[in-house]
C-alpha cells in the first residue's frame, strides 16, 4: 500500500486534548499508544483479539465509558483517558488483582518487570478493601519448557489469546478454578467493572486445552513472553537470575528465514566462571512472535575457541588450494560477500544447495515478472484476508509464515487454502474457513492451475493455460470433494486481499520453471500476490549475493558444512569460527529486510574475515566493514553497519535494518506453459525432507533445550506399520533411523530431517524434496 | 545548652576555682634546695610501688584493667559495620536469604555475586553467595536493603588475613548450625524500627 493511500484513509481523533491521526477501524488503545498517550491495559495484545478480561483500559469516548482496547475510533471522536469514576474503577480493579496474590515478589522471576506491580503502584494502591478465602492452586509443568504457577496467575488470558490468535496451537484455555463465589452484596457496593472482572477472575484458571496435564504444543514459549506476571516461566530459566542483572543484546534470530528480532540476555555464567552466558531470549512480543527454536535454542556458541596459529596457517593454505567452498545458509550477508569475492578472485566454486535452488527459482521469477523479489512480505500476508499456502509444510518450515496464516483466520475474518502432500492436523484448526487439500506429490502445477481457475480474470490467459482449466477435474484430482463449490463461495465472501505463500517444495521441484510461469500468470491476472519462504536462514541473502554453482568436484572447504577442510562454528572443525551469537553482521530475512545482529558472547578465535584478509588485501578491519559493500544492484543499500537500527516503534512500525529494493527488469512474455501431466505424481513409499518443529540446523541441534531427534517422523498410523528402527533406501545411499511419531502428521508420507549437515541429506534427496524409497527393517 | 556562660569573660563572677599553687623558687639557692629535696624524697619509690602493686594485682590476683586482645574484645556497637554475617531462621535453621538479589543489585562496589536455582522443593535455592571483601566498602547498603534481614553486618572487624577471600563464601558468613542458639538478632543498619507495627495497615483476610 502506498503512503498516499494510507494518508487518505486517515481520520482524526482527540485523546486528552491531543489531536491524533488514525486509520479508520483502529482501536482507541492502539491510537493512543502510537501517539505516546498512556492508557493502562493488561489483557490486550497488539495483533490479537481483545478479550476484555481486565477492564482497566476504560476511557471515556464522546462522554460514554468504553474499553479502549475494543472500541474503535471514529472521526472527530473526543477521548478522555481518566475521569474520577474511571480512576475509582481502575483502583478497585488493581486492589482485586492484589487479593490473595502471593507476596513472593522477592523470588518471583518477573523480578520487577511485573505489570501487576507496575499498575498497583501506578494506581497508588496502598490499602486493600476486599478479601476472599484463597483456593489451593498448584504449580504445574505443562511441557519441557513451560512452568505454570497458578498462584501467581491473574487470568488476564494473554497466554490463551496469543496461543490461539497468533501461534495457532490453541493449546491452553481458561477453566474452572473452583473457588468460593463472591459475596453478592459487593455487586452494589463496589465499582461495577471491578466487580464484573473479579467475578470472572474468581471462577477461572488456565489449563492445557486437551484436558490432560500437558500442552503437547509447539513449545514456542510465546505464552511465557506475554505473561504480565511470573505465572508462566521457562523451566530452564526459573530462579536462575533476575531480569535486572541481564544485559540485553539486540539481535536477529539465525535459525530460520523469518529472522525475528530478539534480545539475547546475558550475564556471567557463575561465580567461578565469569564468562558471559545467555540466560534467555526475549522479544518485543507485541510486534513479533518467536518460535521454540528462537526462544530456547540460544546456547549454540563456540565457547572454547582460541587463536590457534597453526590451524590458522593450515586454513589459509587450504583456502589457497581450495576448488570448492561448501556452506550453509546460516551465514551473514557479509560473509557470503567474502565468499563471493573469493570466487571472483580465485575462481573457487560455491556450493549451497538450498540457496541455489531458491536462486534459480528467483531467477525464473525475475525473468517472467520483471521483479527481483517476490511481491509480498509476510507483514502484508498477515494483513490479507485470504491466504493460500502451497509447497511448504507450514508447521515445520517457517513458524512465522504459519503464524501469519493463522492470524489471518483469527483477526481478519479470513479464509485459507492449504495445499500439501503431507496431511497436517493442526492447520485445519486455524479457522472455520480453512480448507486443506492433501494432494499427490508432483501435482503442485495442478494447484496453481486451480488457483488460476479460481481467482484469475480468464480474458488475458494464454491458451495453453486456458485449455487446462477444468475446475471440477482439478478439484477432484487434488483430493477435494463435491462440497468444494459451496465452501469456496462461502470463503470468498467479503474478501479483498489475497496472499499466496509458497515454499521449498517448489524450489526443489523438477518443474520449477513451469511453476514460476504459472505463479507469474496468477499474479498478473488475479488479485493474488505471492510471498516466498526462503528455505533456510539467510538463503535469500546468499541467493542475491553469491553466484552459486550446481556441481563441483575437488578439494573442498566446508564452512559449517562437510568438506576436506572444515571451518566450523560448531567447535568440531579444523578451524573454529564464531557462531551467530558471537558475531555481528546482517541477515536477509523473508520479509525482504536486511537486519543487523550483534555480538552476545565473546569469541576468541579466528573468523572468516581473518582468513580472507590473509588471502586478499581487503583493507577492512572488521567483518562489518563489508556491510556497505553489499551489492546495490541486487537491492542492498550502501550503509554502515553501525547506522542500522534494530527495534520497533510504539505504533508497531518495524525499525530494523532496511528493506531490500526490488529491482525491476525486462519482462519475458510467457508464450506457453507446459501441459500438466498427472502421471508425474510419485507413489509408493515416499519420504519428505522436512525437519521436526523447533529443529532447523546444527545450531538448534546443539542447544540443550531443543531435543527433537534426528529420526524418521511418521504419522501415528504410519508409525504403527513401521518397526522401531528402519533403513531408508534411497537411489544413491541408505539411511538408518529411529522411527518417531509426529502426532500432528497425517497420511503415509514420512519425514526425514536435514538439520544435521554431516548426514548429507541433500545428496540423498537430490533435486527434489520428495523421494521414492524403500523402507525396511534394520 | 546556651552559650551564655562561655561568653562571660569576667574572672571572679564565674564558677572557677583557683588552684593553690606554690610560687616557684626565686633565688638560685632556693632552686638548689628544691632540686635536692625532690631528689632525695621517697616519692620515686611511691611511684614504683604503685606499678609493682598493680603488677601483682594483675598477675596474681586477677585484677587486670587492660583488654586482653586478641583473647578479649571490647563490645562493639550494633551499628558498627564489619564483616557480614548471614543469619538463619531460628525456628527451622534454614538460611534466611531468599535469593532475591537486591543486595547484589544495590551493592555500590558491585562486589556481591550469587547463584540461585530452582530446587527440589520448588523453592529458590541460593547455591552460592559471595562478597569480594577486597572491594567492599562496608557501606551497609546490602544489610539495609535485605528484606529478610538475612545479610547483616557482624562484629568481626579484623579484616587482616592472608586472603580476604577467606571471609567471603556463603558458608563462611552463615551462622554455623550448632551456634544457632547464639545467633543475635541484628539491631543495626536496616533493622526493623521498634515502632514498625504502627506504620502498617492490616490487609483484610477472609478466614
Ligand atoms: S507476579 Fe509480580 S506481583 Fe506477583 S510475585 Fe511476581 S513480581 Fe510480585
Ligand atoms: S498465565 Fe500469565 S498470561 Fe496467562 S492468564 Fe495467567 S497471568 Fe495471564
Ligand atoms: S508454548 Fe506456544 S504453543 Fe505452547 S501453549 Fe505456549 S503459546 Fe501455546
Ligand atoms: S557493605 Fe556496601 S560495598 Fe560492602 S557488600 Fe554491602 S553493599 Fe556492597
Ligand atoms: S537481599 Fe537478603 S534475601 Fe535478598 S539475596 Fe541479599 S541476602 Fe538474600
Ligand atoms: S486491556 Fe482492555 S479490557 Fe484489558
Amino acid at each position: 500500500m502506498s503512503n498516499r493511500e494510507a494518508v487518505e484513509n486517515m481520520i482524526s481523533v482527540t485523546i486528552d486534548g491531543k489531536e491524533c491521526k488514525a486509520k479508520e477501524g483502529e482501536y482507541i488503545l492502539n491510537v493512543a499508544r502510537a501517539n505516546d498517550i498512556f492508557i493502562p491495559a493488561l489483557c490486550y495484545l497488539t495483533r490479537c483479539s481483545p478479550t476484555l478480561a481486565c477492564r482497566i483500559c476504560l476511557v471515556e469516548a464522546d462522554g460514554k465509558q468504553v474499553y479502549s482496547c475494543n472500541a474503535k475510533v471514529k472521526d472527530g471522536m473526543e477521548v478522555v483517558t481518566t475521569t474520577p469514576n474511571i480512576l475509582k474503577e481502575r483502583r478497585a480493579i488493581m486492589e482485586v488483582y492484589d487479593v490473595n496474590h502471593p507476596l513472593q515478589c522477592g523470588v518471583c522471576d518477573q523480578s520487577g518487570e511485573c505489570e501487576l506491580q507496575n499498575y498497583t503502584l501506578e494506581l497508588k494502591v496502598d490499602e486493600q478493601s476486599y478479601s476472599i478465602p484463597d483456593t489451593k492452586r498448584e504449580t504445574k509443568n505443562w511441557s519441557s519448557v513451560l512452568h505454570y504457577d497458578a498462584g501467581l496467575c491473574i487470568v488476564c488470558e494473554r497466554c490463551v489469546t496469543v496461543c490461539k490468535d497468533m501461534i495457532g496451537d490453541s493449546a491452553i484455555k481458561t477453566t474452572k478454578r473452583g473457588g468460593p463465589a463472591l459475596d453478592k452484596s459487593l455487586k452494589g457496593s463496589m465499582p461495577k467493572d471491578a466487580y464484573a472482572m473479579w467475578n470472572k477472575l474468581q471462577k477461572s484458571i488456565i489449563a492445557p486445552s486437551n484436558g490432560t496435564d500437558y500442552t503437547n504444543c509447539s513449545d514456542c514459549g510465546e505464552c511465557i513472553a506475554v505473561c504480565p506476571v511470573g505465572a508462566l516461566v521457562s523451566r530452564d530459566f526459573q530462579y536462575t537470575t533476575n531480569a535486572w542483572d541481564l544485559k540485553k543484546i539486540p539481535a536477529t534470530c539465525a535459525h530460520c528465514s523469518s529472522g525475528c528480532q530478539i534480545y539475547y540476555e546475558t550475564k556471567p555464567t557463575s561465580i567461578s566462571d565469569r564468562r558471559e552466558k545467555i540466560y534467555r531470549v526475549t522479544n518485543e512480543w507485541n510486534f513479533v512472535s518467536l518460535c521454540g527454536a528462537g526462544r530456547f535454542g540460544y546456547d549454540f556458541e563456540n565457547r572454547d575457541a582460541t587463536k590457534d596459529r597453526e590451524a590458522f596457517k593450515r586454513a589459509v593454505e587450504a583456502f589457497k588450494k581450495a576448488e570448492v567452498i561448501n556452506f550453509t545458509s546460516v551465514i551473514t550477508n557479509e560473509e557470503a560477500l567474502m565468499l563471493q569475492t573469493l570466487k571472483e578472485k580465485f575462481g573457487v566454486k560455491l556450493i549451497n544447495r538450498e540457496a541455489r535452488a531458491f536462486q534459480i527459482f528467483l531467477d525464473f521469477y525475475k525473468q517472467y515478472s520483471g521483479k527481483s523479489l517476490y511481491s509480498l512480505d509476510f507483514k502484508e500476508v498477515m494483513s490479507s484476508d485470504f491466504v493460500i499456502s502451497l509447497g511448504t509444510s507450514l508447521r515445520n518450515d517457517n513458524p512465522n509464515a504459519r503464524y501469519a496464516f493463522n492470524n489471518v483466520q483469527k483477526m481478519n475474518k479470513g479464509a485459507g487454502l492449504y495445499f500439501h502432500p503431507v496431511g497436517d492436523k493442526l492447520v485445519p484448526t486455524f479457522g472455520r474457513n480453512v480448507l486443506t487439500f492433501t494432494h499427490k506429490v508432483g501435482h503442485e502445477e495442478a494447484v496453481l492451475l486451480l488457483l488460476i481457475e479460481l481467482f484469475s480474470d480468464k480474458k488475458d490467459l494464454p491458451d495453453s493455460v486456458k485449455e487446462q482449466l477444468d475446475r471440477d477435474k482439478l478439484v477432484k484430482l487434488l483430493g477435494g470433494d463435491s462440497k468444494f463449490e459451496a465452501t469456496f463461495t462461502k470463503m470468498m465472501k467479503k474478501k479483498e486481499k489475497f496472499a499466496l505463500i509458497v515454499g521449498e517444495d517448489l524450489y526443489f521441484h523438477p518443474k520449477a520453471k513451469n511453476i514460476v510461469k504459472l505463479i507469474t500468470i496468477l499474479e498478473k491476472t488475479s488479485p493474488v500476490k505471492v510471498a516466498m519462504i526462503p528455505p533456510k536462514t539467510n538463503s535469500l541473502g546468499v541467493a542475491l549475493i553469491c553466484e552459486l554453482d550446481d556441481e563441483a568436484k575437488g578439494y573442498t572447504i566446508g564452512y559449517n558444512a562437510p568438506g576436506d577442510f572444515r571451518v566450523s562454528a560448531l567447535g568440531d572443525g579444523d578451524l573454529d569460527a564464531p557462531a551467530m551469537n558471537q558475531q555481528e553482521g546482517t541477515l536477509t530475512n523473508m520479509h525482504k529486510r536486511v537486519t543487523p545482529t550483534n555480538v552476545a558472547l565473546e569469541y576468541n578465535g579466528y573468523t572468516l574475515h581473518d582468513i580472507v584478509k590473509e588471502l586478499i588485501d581487503t583493507q577492512t578491519t572488521y567483518t562489518i566493514d563489508w556491510t556497505p559493500k553489499l551489492p546495490v544492484e541486487k537491492g542492498f543499500k550502501s550503509v554502515d553497519f553501525d547506522s542500522l537500527p534494530n527495534g520497533y516503534r510504539n505504533d508497531g512500525t518495524e525499525h530494523r535494518g532496511y528493506l531490500l529494493t526490488t529491482i525491476e527488469s525486462e519482462v519475458q512474455e510467457i508464450e506457453e506453459v507446459d501441459r500438466f501431466d498427472e502421471s508425474i505424481a510419485l507413489d509408493g513409499d515416499i519420504v519428505y525432507r522436512c525437519n521436526p518443529q523447533r529443529q532447523f540446523n546444527d545450531f538448534t541441534d546443539k542447544a540443550h533445550q531443543i531435543f527433537e531427534e534426528f529420526a524418521l517422523y511418521a504419522s501415528p498410523k504410519r508409525a504403527e506399520t513401521l518397526s522401531k528402527r528402519v533403513v531408508v533406501e534411497f537411489d544413491n545411499g541408505n539411511l538408518e533411523l529411529d522411527v518417531k511419531v509426529d502426532e500432528r502428521m497425517e497420511g503415509d508420507i514420512v519425514a526425514v530431517p536435514d538439520f544435521k549437515s554431516d548426514r548429507n541429506i541433500y545428496e540423498l534427496f537430490g533435486a527434489s524434496r520428495y523421494q521414492k524409497v524403500i523402507i525396511r527393517e534394520v | 545548652m546556651s552559650l551564655e556562660k562561655f561568653k562571660n569573660r569576667n574572672v571572679g563572677t564565674q564558677n572557677y576555682k583557683k588552684l593553690d599553687l606554690t610560687h616557684p623558687p626565686k633565688s638560685a639557692w632556693c632552686k638548689f634546695k628544691q632540686v635536692v629535696s625532690r631528689t632525695f624524697k621517697p616519692e620515686l619509690c611511691i611511684g614504683l610501688w604503685v606499678t609493682l602493686r598493680e603488677m601483682i594485682n594483675a598477675l596474681f590476683r586477677k585484677k587486670m584493667h587492660t583488654t586482653q586482645y586478641p583473647f578479649e574484645k571490647l563490645p562493639i556497637s550494633p551499628r558498627y559495620r564489619a564483616i557480614h554475617e548471614m543469619l538463619r531462621l531460628l525456628e527451622s535453621g534454614h538460611y534466611r536469604c531468599i535469593g532475591c538479589g537486591l543486595c547484589e543489585k544495590i551493592c555500590i562496589s558491585n562486589c556481591i555475586a550469587m547463584e540461585t536455582r530452582y530446587d527440589e522443593n520448588q523453592r529458590k535455592e541460593v547455591s552460592e553467595y559471595t562478597i569480594n571483601f577486597g572491594r567492599c566498602i562496608f557501606c551497609g547498603y546490602c544489610a539495609e536493603v535485605c528484606p529478610e534481614l538475612a545479610i547483616v553486618h557482624g562484629g568481626r572487624y579484623e579484616t587482616a588475613s592472608e586472603q580476604r577471600a577467606s571471609f567471603s563464601l556463603f558458608e563462611d558468613m552463615l551462622t554455623p548450625i550448632d551456634k544457632l542458639k547464639l545467633q543475635q538478632e541484628y539491631q543495626g543498619f536496616g533493622a526493623v524500627s521498634p515502632n514498625a507495627d504502627d506504620n502498617i495497615k492490616k490487609t483484610p483476610l477472609a478466614y
